[in-house]
């Protein structure tokens, strides 16, 4: 995986590099500072492990050094710490950037296969398997 | 010059890999004695040695940094040290496709120089497929990713290597990976012949076996490797990020899992046998996908395909052929072959073929959740798969399976009764239980890691169950085997349900002298000092650690590398045998302070040592069915020994 995440980064100067020491501190403070609100900060840290970074390789914003990573990590705790609750955000999320923007895919008109699909599956490898082994031994 | 002799000795092997399928083929076609086909083997194990060249060539080329070859500019530095200027070599594409065809002219020729089991025709019809498989990617390489092109004029600098690749992790882990990929092949090819040759029967079984087990294992290992690497790496302490480049190892992973066991029950009961002809068409077809996948750029998205679609339509085509003719063939033969023996529900065979189904069921989740997002980009929609889908769905298949794999092997084979192994059913229902109501007691952790410790409690024991009632002395190498195996699912299990549910994190921004608390220990920031190392220099952090008797101080660092220019994090961990501390040296935040992210993960390493477990257990099971093959030989060969001599007495 770091292997392909590495080769992309080469291909695409676009990818923003990994923010090390040094570097100048982002506007956002809530980037990489916990909500004082263990409760709160719990549930931030919830929804950012499942929030796509969007200018990373299939990275969540929890595991990301890109700014924009940083700037919706700082929304999400804002809002969190606002009282918001974490569906709300990640409904204001979706609508700003789209269904992309969460890794958890919901069930609609173009995700259903994602969870039929599988079920179809197991439906059709039990009816096979119950008709051989109904027949029973020898 | 040494680039042109690699050059030379690939399509010397090109070449010698036609003959190979050619000879083959003519075997195949039932003249085992012609002189053509007895070219087959040696064609084999000379395309091996050239391969071998052709490879040592460009890890050459790359150990001396001749900027000449456009590769080695475009992916290397004189300035690295030479481990990572050597491993170099396979970081990147056209690097690891020579790696990926190496390996398997060495199949070939391990096949040709190894297997004794099968007769003349089926080794030849197997080197036929295996000859028939390289060719494509032979052209694929010599086509469109020749790694020996050279630069003309020489560049003056290489461009060096990404920085999160320098490490020992790049050196170790993709060959590993490798060797299980395309390991197997040898699993594909066999497959192919027992289909031409119409023998699908337990000896294609055993036969297959030790390949099979040998890729397995490396699979296993690369795997584990891998998840280690990008745990420490890319410093966010994930060990697993259902990325697709990572689904496309697990896959392979998975089929070949499933293909094990059903080999197990092809080799003991003659049992299975369409459908264990049809995993190992699945399995080696994962490793074509995966590579697919990774190599041609369609992960990041359909349009970044578009930006080099030669490569991308090249694999694809060679998918298509390989995938649809074993399908096709499948179709054409599979109604021939004999169907093979009936069992009934309750029985090892009844288990095994749960575990089947439910390991193919998370292939076909695992499957569709990294081809979804592509299919719905092309539908005009993004979507995102993430742990949100794969973490529930994968285990509403993965807990089942586990529950049947703990009383499985106590099964007897074909029919069994729940009475004969009531006593130990009592003792998982038990322990299942009591764990259950531990976990629940007194961790408060999630639905899912909860079910995740009950369970891998549940297996840790059960796991050992079908040493009930023998004496340990006697128990089959093989058997070993899979109970470690088997153990080993637990305890990696274990340590991925402590790691969810246990790990506390600290994200703090600290002055030197400032101290925090983390888990049972106290960081205390020290100095922050810059230190300079082969071609990166990097801000160093002293971090103080104490308590739980531990006295010690880490050294995270944060590295800028100047070929090419890019900041990496270097975590440092402090490894307990309880779990490990992990820090990390964030940006300076203002008024002399810094950004630590500090995590404790208890027993996260569980998952890595169980990942050697089970590759042990594979182990012991290789050697114990080889030993068992061997003691087999011997005895037909005595059989035979005694039935001619006691006909020559007859003649006599």
């Amino acid at each position: 995986m770091i292997l392909a995440a590495a080769l992309l980064a080469l291909a695409a100067p676009a990818t923003p590099p990994a923010i090390g020491a040094g570097q100048t501190v982002s506007s956002a403070p809530l980037a990489d500072t916990q909500l004082a609100d263990p409760v709160a900060e719990a549930k931030a840290q919830a929804l950012m492990e499942e929030l796509r970074c969007l200018t990373c390789q299939s990275q969540s914003i929890a595991d990301s050094n890109a700014p924009m990573a940083g700037d919706m990590r700082h929304q999400v705790r804002s809002r969190i710490a606002a009282g918001e609750e974490p569906e709300q955000v990640r409904a204001w999320l979706v609508e700003r950037y789209g269904d992309y923007v969460t890794f958890r895919p919901g069930f609609d008109w173009a995700t259903w296969p994602l969870y039929a699909l599988p079920l179809l599956f197991i439906l059709v490898a039990g009816v096979l398997l119950f008709r051989r082994i109904g027949r029973g031994g020898e | 010059m040494i680039a042109e002799i690699g050059l030379a000795a690939l399509w010397l092997a090109a070449g010698l890999c036609l003959l190979q399928f050619i000879a083959g083929a003519i075997g195949a076609r039932g003249d085992e004695q012609g002189p053509v086909s007895a070219l087959v083997r040696p064609a084999a194990i000379v395309q091996a040695l050239l391969l071998v060249v052709s490879f040592v060539c460009l890890l050459w080329v790359f150990a001396v940094t001749d900027l000449s070859v456009a590769l080695v500019a475009a992916n290397s530095h004189a300035d690295k040290p030479l481990v990572y200027r050597i491993s170099g070599a396979w970081g990147n594409h056209e690097g690891s496709m020579l790696l990926w065809v190496t390996i398997l002219g060495l199949c070939s020729a391990l096949i040709a120089s190894l297997e004794r089991r099968m007769d003349a025709r089926f080794v030849k019809t197997a080197l036929a497929a295996q000859g028939f498989v390289a060719l494509g990617f032979f052209a694929f390489l010599l086509l469109s990713s020749n790694p020996f092109a050279r630069l003309n004029p020489p560049a003056e600098f290489g461009a060096g290597l990404n920085p999160l690749l320098q490490d020992i992790g790049l050196a170790l882990h993709p060959p590993t990976l490798y060797v299980g990929y395309v390991g197997l092949s040898v699993a594909f090819s066999f497959v192919v012949a027992g289909l031409v040759t119409r023998q699908a029967g337990p000896e294609l079984a055993r036969a297959m076996r030790p390949w099979v087990l040998a890729a397995w294992i490396s699979l296993t290992l690369g795997i584990a490797a891998g998840s280690y690497w990008a745990y420490y790496e890319l410093g966010w302490g994930g060990w697993w990020f259902w990325d697709p480049v990572e689904n496309a190892s697990l896959m392979p992973w998975l089929a070949a899992t499933a293909l094990l066991h059903s080999i197990g029950v092809l080799a003991a009961r003659d049992a299975l046998r369409t459908w264990t002809i049809m995993l190992g068409v699945v399995a080696f077809s994962m490793s074509m996908v995966g590579t697919f996948l990774v190599r041609s750029g369609i992960l990041t998205s359909v349009h970044a395909f578009a930006v080099d679609p030669e490569r991308g339509a090249f694999i694809l085509g060679l998918l298509t052929i390989y995938i649809g003719g074993a399908f096709a063939l499948f179709a054409l033969r599979a109604g021939a072959l004999a169907e093979g023996k009936r069992f009934v529900a309750l029985s090892r065979e009844g288990a095994l073929v749960f575990n089947n189904v439910m390991l193919s069921a998370i292939l076909a989740v695992v499957l569709l959740g990294t081809l979804y997002p592509l299919l719905s980009e092309a539908l005009g929609t993004r979507v995102s798969i993430g742990p949100p889908y794969y973490n529930p769905v994968t285990a509403v298949f993965a807990v089942p399976m586990l529950l049947v794999l703990a009383v499985g092997p106590l099964l007897r084979w074909r029919r069994d009764r729940i009475s004969r192994i009531a006593a130990p059913l009592v003792l998982v229902g038990v322990v299942l239980a009591a764990s259950v109501i531990a976990v629940v007691a007194f961790s408060g952790a999630g639905v899912l890691p909860t079910i995740g410790l009950a369970l891998a409690v549940t297996l840790a024991v059960a796991s050992w169950l079908p040493l009930m009632g023998r004496n340990p002395r006697r128990v089959p190498l093989a058997l070993w085997g899979s109970m470690l195996a088997h153990f080993g699912v637990a305890v990696s299990l274990a340590g991925m349900a402590s790691e969810s549910a246990f790990s506390t994190e600290r994200l703090v921004a600290v002055r030197s002298g400032d101290t925090v608390e983390v888990g049972p220990f106290t960081a205390t920031l020290g100095a922050v000092e810059p230190v300079a190392g082969p071609n990166w220099t990097a801000l160093e952090a002293r971090i103080a650690i104490a308590g739980e008797g531990v006295d010690t101080v880490l050294r995270p660092q944060s590295r800028t590398f100047t070929d090419p220019p890019q900041n990496t994090s270097e975590a440092a961990l402090l490894t307990r045998w309880n779990g490990q501390l992990y820090a990390i040296l964030g940006d300076a935040a203002g008024e002399g302070r810094w950004q630590l992210r500090l995590w404790w993960k208890p027993f996260v390493t569980l998952i890595w040592y169980g990942g050697v477990l089970i590759a042990l257990g594979g182990l012991l099971a290789l050697l114990g069915h080889l030993r068992s093959g061997v003691r087999r030989a011997r005895i037909g060969e005595a059989i035979a020994q005694r039935r001619a001599d006691r006909e020559s007495e007859a003649a006599a």
